[in-house]
């Protein structure tokens, strides 16, 4: 049995740390606020200009100047405050972030990420995931473990476009949990989801990696 | 005191448009977009624009209406993926396109209006976007070089202002805005409301006048919504 989105969004809270200001990606990361811990305080950012983001309006009070990074209707907590893009931007790439959860298209055992552009087919841009990883201090991808093919997505180098070169600290997809360490270590795995072998990561994955589980 | 104030959409433009200009214009998504200046630059049908702008709007409002009218040459955006219209006219290469990381674009704009040509940034290094451009070291790490960047003209949208062209925003729908007006040749910002001069609050401006040139109270606001998430009242603690 294999994690569930929800499962991994539960194994990426617990990266989280009381007091810490995190930025949450669009997708599976965005699930990981549901899963912080009762009584630990983080805060998150939204990087077009917010510190400080509370939940999902109810209907009927959505307001079209509050939104998160993925254009999403949110609301604001006592605590929140705003700021322009260049502002948020200072924080990111000043490395005053201490957390980034991400979403990926493929990570190498160099500990590189590629996750904005498939040439000839997708482009929407990089929006701001090429800052988060330049400069948040620790950067979490949260994936699918192969393409819908079959094909490997944790592999010896990217095939597809970087966002960011030996900036992935930690893998997490739906078998298990790997610490990449930016590419300056050896791969190890560290955690399986229930019912995966070895064995079954080994078949799905291009990249080398250690067993340390 | 100048007053700043103009009367309608036009004469806020007026003398400020000419084809092959660059424009940039503030907003994220459909949050904060100066709507009424983009409705009013249509109308006049000057062309060949290249425009900065996180975004490009959506099919059918923001700047997509510019796309509509084939008045857009190039963009230079961080995120385009909400719009079909963009990427049909980018792939038969009609349109062109230039990506910035959205740090790159917000740091590249508060550059050009602050007079700095050039400065130095890790987001990037060892990707396309480092393409051609000068990579330096400096305490052991590796960063690319970003040039300031600069508008004939910005149009941005701001909450309130008074005839000074001092500006307040609201909530989220700051953004690029205040970069923005800092970096036009000509800045254009409209707002919901004018408030008489003493007004605001002298502490709490976020755009001094001194980057405004013209203040226009925006006709009408639809303020579109790209993607309405609610949550559902009985789960209030559930979603955050």
């Amino acid at each position: 049995m294999a994690w569930t989105r929800d499962d991994v969004a539960a194994r990426a809270a617990r990266e989280l740390q009381d007091g810490f200001y995190v930025n949450l990606g669009i997708g599976i990361p965005t699930l990981v606020a549901n899963h912080i811990p009762e009584g630990m305080h983080v805060t998150l950012q939204s990087e077009n200009g917010m510190l400080g983001m509370g939940p999902f309006p109810y209907e009927g009070e959505e307001d079209a100047d509050l939104i998160n990074a993925g254009k999403q209707t949110i609301t604001e907590l006592d605590s929140s405050s705003y700021f322009s893009s260049a502002d948020s931007f200072a924080m990111i790439r000043g490395g005053h972030i201490a957390l980034s959860i991400l979403g990926g298209m493929q990570v190498s055992e160099k500990g590189d990420l590629a996750n904005w552009m498939v040439p000839g087919k997708m482009v929407k841009g990089m929006g701001g995931a090429m800052d988060l990883v330049a400069g948040v201090k620790r950067v979490v991808v949260v994936m699918d473990h192969c393409e819908k093919s079959g094909a490997p997505k944790l592999l010896k180098a990217c095939s597809l476009p970087l966002t960011g070169a030996g900036v992935v600290d930690l893998l997490i997809t739906e078998l298990g949990v790997f610490e990449i360490n930016r590419g300056k270590t050896p791969v190890r795995l560290v955690e399986l989801a229930p019912g995966v072998t070895v064995d079954e990561i080994t078949a799905k994955t291009e990249a080398a990696f250690e067993v340390a589980l | 005191m100048v007053d700043k104030l103009s009367k309608d959409a036009v004469e806020a433009l007026s003398g400020l448009l000419f084809d092959g200009m660059t424009i940039m214009a503030g907003g994220f998504g459909l949050c904060g977009i100066p709507e009424n200046l983009i409705a009013a630059i249509r109308e006049t049908g000057v062309k060949d624009l290249t425009v900065v702008s996180n975004n490009c709007g959506v099919d059918g409002f923001g700047l997509g209406i510019l796309l509509e009218n084939r008045q857009i040459k190039k963009m230079i955006s961080s995120y385009v993926g909400e719009n079909k219209l963009f990427e049909q006219l980018y792939l038969s290469g009609e349109l062109e396109l230039e990506f910035n990381p959205q740090g790159t674009l917000a740091e590249r704009i508060r550059a050009g209006g602050a007079g700095i040509p050039a400065f130095f940034t890790r987001t990037g290094v060892g990707t396309l976007v480092a393409e051609g451009k000068e990579v330096r070291e400096f305490d052991g790490e590796l960063y690319v070089m970003e040039r300031g960047l600069v508008a004939d003209l910005a149009i941005v949208k701001a909450w309130k202002a008074d005839a000074e062209g001092n500006l307040i925003y609201r909530k989220t729908a700051r953004n690029f805005n205040p970069m923005m007006a800092t970096a036009g040749k000509a800045t254009v910002a409209e707002v919901e409301e004018v408030v008489a001069i003493g007004a605001l609050d002298k502490d709490n401006i976020h755009t001094p006048g001194i980057y405004v040139d013209r203040v226009l109270k925006g006709a009408k606001f639809e303020k579109r919504i790209e993607r309405v998430t609610t949550r559902p009242r009985e789960t209030a603690k559930e979603q955050a």
